[in-house]
């Protein structure tokens, strides 16, 4: 077992938490003893998630914006507030990957509501649980899962690069403005990893090339212990 | 909300009188420019539920609608105290809404996919304890997918979430917004902190402002429950050492710091509960000025301001907002007010 942090007390957020990274960084911070709730769109999914590792699961649509303050106002219900959102639900946009010239401007549109507009909306509307939790002392954390496609220009991932690069921008803006509220912004790029979302993208990858979402999903909590400690120092981020 | 309304949140005005009962007119983004080095601001942080509920009352079959107006054990989402009406929305003016259905003890209710029942009747044929069937955490989701935000007929517009949501709306437990908050936005507070003006929050769980009942409205605010942070607490204790000012954001943060508060002009910090008006009697410990919307003489939030300025500064006040056609609902203008 790799993880041997413990997280106890923890309030934390994870949007696309039933599969992928996702469900590895829920399964990973439910064992670290964090309070956990996830967001995902297929109830069934959620459920089994939910029953599995005894997070809070929460149906919902990241891209959708009725659902937002839904979403926020359960989050925020079940756990008691609000000390870490990761905002890692994604979109690929067209699947099969289409070249940009290809692509429909609803197909680009889906991408951006889910991989932009999505974490906007939803760390807008837990903004201010998260910079309560600051003003508490116990540190607060947004992050944002990203990808080499936001930096590198692969032809194909037209509609997810420019969402991401969107939203990793985005992230670093927030991570000035915030700053002074005592909210900490990353923008982490978990690398290719052997997910359902990647096997879309390419079907014929070899997955022994690729990295486990627990192993990345250990990776990102180390991240984001570390953001924590920077920022407010919480008696739990000192913990070895 | 229109579109309309949300923009001219920008251009809001703000009236401040003050220890003197001098009275100015300013835009309301000066707020950030207000203030001295070591004062205190203190906002309610509460983010408000979906309190209002349509249903049926199964008995009957008759149609109602809920209004959930105060928890009966703090943060239990399965018993609360609550105002009923007949069928019907809030486009119609609250004092014409028809009575409830007949109700009885132990009568169910069904709200989409909640099921309630009358736990009792209160004293008041519209006033009941209501109590949830299920696990807390399905009732919250019930009440997230059925429930509207309580509104009145002045906004026609059926209400979102994010429309009753302050910026700085933290914790789900307040069953109308605690609307002076709707002043405040990210910009103010950075424009605060880097002048040194300390902000600090505390959540209280604000009821109903109105019932259309004029009996049960002379009894708000029914008792309303809050949470006073360590981080609040000392922030204040801090200031008053300092003999710096403490300014509340909203009538609720004034009742919750008043009802915690200490001879020695300390806070207690933690749960508790206010009850009972404050208006001129009880002398103010804690809280030197109130940030407020512009509220109509008689409604409970215009008593409190007696705790802060005589009458006559506050009928001048009135008339001047009156004069300069300040908006008085709940996303209108505002008034800061200096205690003399």
């Amino acid at each position: 077992m790799l993880n041997k942090i413990d997280l106890k007390g923890m309030r934390i957020a994870v949007t696309g938490g039933t599969s992928g990274l996702g469900l590895a960084l829920v399964r990973n911070l439910a064992a670290s003893r964090a309070r956990v709730a996830f967001v995902a769109r297929r109830a069934q999914l959620v459920k089994r998630v939910s029953r599995e590792t005894n997070a809070c699961g929460i149906v919902g649509d990241v891209g959708l914006k009725e659902d937002i303050h839904a979403m926020a106002l359960e989050i925020a219900w079940n756990l008691g507030g609000l000390d870490v959102l990761i905002n890692n639900a994604s979109s690929l946009g067209p699947t099969p990957l289409k070249l940009l010239a290809d692509t429909e401007c609803e197909e680009l549109h889906e991408a951006l509501a889910v991989n932009v507009l999505g974490p906007f909306r939803v760390t807008k509307a837990l903004f201010g649980a998260l910079a309560a939790s600051a003003r508490e002392g116990r540190g607060a954390v947004v992050i944002n899962i990203s990808s080499d496609a936001a930096v590198s220009a692969y032809p194909g991932w037209g509609a997810y690069g420019a969402a991401k690069a969107a939203l990793s921008h985005m992230t670093t803006i927030w991570a000035e403005e915030a700053k002074d509220e005592g909210v900490r912004f990353l923008s982490l790029d978990p690398g290719d990893m052997d997910t359902p979302l990647h096997a879309l993208a390419v079907p014929d990858a070899d997955p022994a090339t690729l990295k486990r979402p627990e192993d990345v999903a250990q990776e990102i909590v180390v991240s984001m212990l570390g953001a924590l400690r920077e920022n407010a120092p919480l008696e739990l981020a000192r913990r070895p | 909300m229109t579109a309309a309304d949300r923009i001219d949140r920008q251009f809001a005005k703000l009236l401040v009188a003050d220890a003197d009962g001098v009275i100015s007119h300013l835009p309301r983004a000066a707020l950030a420019s207000l203030f001295h080095s070591g004062d205190l601001v203190v906002a309610n942080d509460a983010a408000t539920l979906p309190a209002s509920l349509q249903g049926v009352h199964r008995p009957t079959g008759e149609p109602m609608e809920v209004r959930l107006a105060g928890w009966l054990s703090f943060r239990d989402p399965l018993r609360f105290v609550a105002v009923v009406f007949g069928a019907g929305d809030h486009r119609t003016l609250t004092e014409d809404r028809p009575p409830p259905p007949l109700l009885s003890a132990g009568d169910q209710l069904e709200f989409g996919p909640l099921i309630a029942s009358v736990e009792c009747l209160l004293d008041h044929p519209r006033l009941v304890h209501i109590h949830f069937t299920g696990h807390p955490a399905s009732v919250v989701r019930g009440l997230v997918q059925h429930g509207r935000p309580i509104q009145y007929a002045h906004i026609p517009e059926p209400l979102n979430l994010w429309d009753v949501w302050t910026r700085i709306a933290a914790d789900p437990i307040t069953f109308e917004a605690p609307s002076a908050g709707f002043a405040l936005d990210w910009r103010t507070l950075k424009g605060w902190r880097e002048r040194g003006v300390g902000f600090a929050t505390l959540s209280h769980a604000a009821g109903l402002s109105s019932t259309g009942d004029a009996a049960l409205d002379r009894r708000l605010p029914f008792e309303e429950f809050y949470r006073i942070p360590e981080a609040c607490a000392s922030a204040i204790e801090t200031a008053k050492s300092r003999s710096r000012r403490v300014i509340a954001i909203g009538t609720s943060v004034v009742r919750a710091l008043e009802s915690a508060a200490n001879a020695d002009g300390t806070v207690r910090a933690g749960e508790g509960r206010a009850s009972g008006r404050i208006a001129r009697g009880p002398r103010l410990r804690i809280v030197d000025a109130i940030l407020t919307g512009v509220h109509q003489p008689g409604e409970s939030h215009y008593e409190l301001l007696g705790a802060f300025a005589a009458d006559q500064i506050l009928d001048r006040m009135h008339a001047a907002a009156d004069e300069r056609g300040y908006r008085t609902h709940e996303f209108g203008d505002s008034l800061l007010i200096e205690r003399q």
